[in-house]
């Protein structure tokens, strides 16, 4: 029986990455130096406007711009300005907006790398994945707490479940929690959020199930608090202080509680792992847990613990744009250089161009 | 099927996500979705608060440890509940005075606002205000010089900190500053960023920009890569076992 969610997405990717890729390139405003000179347009020195910064075809906007309806204006200069064609406003407004091609290019290429890497890696080829000590962690922890008699807090962040590190947050549950029912360890889960708590008991109970334990499934144990963020964490703390758990996970999206949430843990001598993809909140996870999934090795969860060659896969293509980021940061760099040493036009003009179409 | 239906919703909400982002005439697609969602999760409060009824009254009728707690819980939710779902003491809007019902529930002076006012955020910044405590028992923690790194840890802070306040101004205020100057050289400006301030901003601005940027740099490609595998059904662990 096919999936068919896995049908659509191999059947539908290569030819929507062909398409967009076509209307991406075609869209984005193009470089001075590539434009052709506006024959029909009084030759000015105006400087560029605050309205497009530096664009470069400011200076020699065709005349038909001014004549366009007023409800139309502003987007009808702007587009006049870029030195778009009639044919390719109409496309604007109506099939794609091409001020957000290069962005759209930019996905496309790296989605592309990923859906390649994963096909590469069905095809059985090995991928190898570092060690991730924090998802290591997660046996040790919880064997600490059958040891000792404790239960073994679970708390997925504080976002709906329309996050997607909520969503992440559930694939190291499902680990947590199958761990826990081979270990016979109890797992609570109190949420802030009652659509986290009916995918967290679908998630649980799928893993006890999986764990050969479905009687030992106990839902009542993922259960809703409040969605008042402070309310929330003094209701952790007192359950922290209370009844002590061994072990803690902060897995999701996290914001001032953090450190209120950890030092806590803390306190009460839990072996305490955090992962979230909040780059404010890292800091104080770090000093106050165990072990920390930082940004990206967070989202590397999933497949890192489902160890299914597609997910690694992933990884892979991930690895890809990075190569790709890495790469642009440095011709970045090296353009700015010697653009700025030297006094190129040419290259100022591109350094401008990268900075005002590419990266915006 | 079980899982099959939730897979396709989630796929096809987030490609009209996407959609809609990029192609103008859809743009109202997008905005559906939201809507969507927040229906969903506007109905999912019946089923959090039916919840939080259900386990806190199990916790007072088997007299658990802290069942005072649940009390308490109980008592508030109900009254907060009813004050603003009754609209006790709100006074009926000036437009229509014959509607009883029709002031709004959280107006100056009703019960609901009170308890908003007078409990509810007292007992927030309570809470967050613990965070200054927790911030200086987790700094002396990380700030202890065990290593190389953590001494470099230290001292950075230790910059920073300084540079943030008026000490830090005073202390190195004989270090001749290149603001007034028109033209600094390059040596005149190496100088003035020794002064506290500005080395703290220089530290800010150069290190942990970059250590910030190369961290969010790996979370957006993590959450591309998350979405395009929840929306091509590759990953499907957030919906449990892999047994339909």
């Amino acid at each position: 029986m096919h999936n068919p969610i896995r049908w659509m997405g191999r059947w539908s990717v290569a030819p929507a990455l062909v398409l967009l890729a076509a209307l991406a390139i075609g869209g984005p405003c193009q470089p001075a130096w590539s434009q052709d000179p506006q024959p029909t347009a009084e030759p000015t020195t105006q400087e560029p406007t605050a309205e497009a910064p530096g664009e470069p075809a400011q200076a020699s906007a065709p005349e038909e711009a001014a004549a366009l309806p007023e409800e139309a204006g502003t987007e009808a200069t702007a587009d006049a300005a870029s030195g778009r064609s009639e044919s390719m406003q109409w496309v604007d407004e109506h099939i794609f907006d091409l001020d957000r091609g290069w962005l759209l290019l930019v996905v496309l290429i790296f989605c592309g790398s990923v859906v390649f890497w994963i096909a590469h890696a069905r095809s059985g080829r090995p991928v190898k994945v570092r060690k991730i000590a924090g998802l290591e962690a997660v046996d040790e922890a919880v064997g600490r707490a059958t040891e000792m008699g404790r239960s073994v807090l679970y708390i997925p962040g504080i976002q709906d479940i329309n996050e997607i590190q909520t969503i992440a947050s559930m694939t190291v549950l499902a680990r947590v929690s199958r761990t826990a029912a081979e270990y016979d360890a109890k797992v609570e889960v109190p949420t802030s959020r009652s659509l986290v708590m009916t995918t967290a008991r679908e998630t649980v109970q799928a893993a006890y199930l999986s764990a050969g334990r479905p009687d030992a499934y106990n839902q009542d144990l993922i259960y809703y608090v409040t969605d008042e963020q402070f309310g929330y964490v003094a209701y952790l703390q007192g359950l922290m202080v209370r009844e002590k758990p061994a072990a803690c996970f902060y897995m999701g999206a996290f914001y001032a509680e953090s450190l209120i949430l950890a030092e806590t843990g803390n306190s009460i001598g839990a072996i305490q792992v955090a992962g979230t993809a909040m780059p404010a909140q890292l800091p104080f996870f770090v000093a106050a847990c165990d072990y920390t999934l930082i940004g990206e090795e967070f989202f590397a969860a999933s497949a890192y613990l489902s160890g299914s060659p597609e997910e690694l896969g992933s990884l892979k293509g991930q690895d890809m744009g990075k190569m790709i980021v890495g790469g642009l940061l440095i011709l970045g760099v090296i353009l700015t250089t010697l653009a700025s040493a030297t006094g190129s036009e040419v290259l100022q003009h591109f350094v401008d161009f990268l900075t005002q179409n590419v990266l915006t | 099927m079980k899982r099959t239906a939730p897979l396709l919703i989630a796929s096809i909400a987030g490609f009209v996500m996407i959609v809609a982002y990029f192609i103008p005439k859809t743009q109202t697609w997008g905005e559906d979705v939201s809507v969507w969602f927040d229906i969903l999760a506007a109905i999912a409060f019946i089923l959090g608060g039916g919840n939080l009824l259900r386990v806190q009254l199990k916790k007072i009728s088997d007299r658990r440890p802290g069942w005072g707690y649940a009390l308490i819980t109980l008592i508030a939710f109900v009254v907060m509940l009813a004050c603003g779902l009754l609209k006790i003491g709100s006074h009926p809007n000036e437009q229509y005075p014959a509607f009883a019902w029709s002031g709004t529930y959280n107006q100056t002076g009703t019960p609901f606002w009170w308890m908003y006012e007078y409990l509810i955020v007292p007992l927030q910044s309570t809470i967050f205000a613990m965070l200054a405590f927790y911030v200086a028992s987790a700094a002396f923690r990380a700030f202890r010089a065990k290593n190389v790194e953590a001494i470099l840890l230290l001292g950075t802070a230790f910059v920073i900190l300084l540079g943030r306040t008026a000490a830090g101004v005073f202390l190195t205020d004989f270090i001749p500053s290149d603001v007034l100057i028109e033209n600094p050289t390059f040596l005149q400006h190496l100088v003035s960023t020794l002064r506290l301030e500005n080395l703290t901003v220089f530290l800010m601005d150069i290190f942990n920009t970059a250590g910030n940027r190369a961290i969010m740099i790996g979370i957006a490609l993590g959450t591309a890569s998350v979405s395009l595998k929840i929306l091509l059904g590759v990953d499907r662990s957030y919906l449990g076992s892999g047994e339909d």
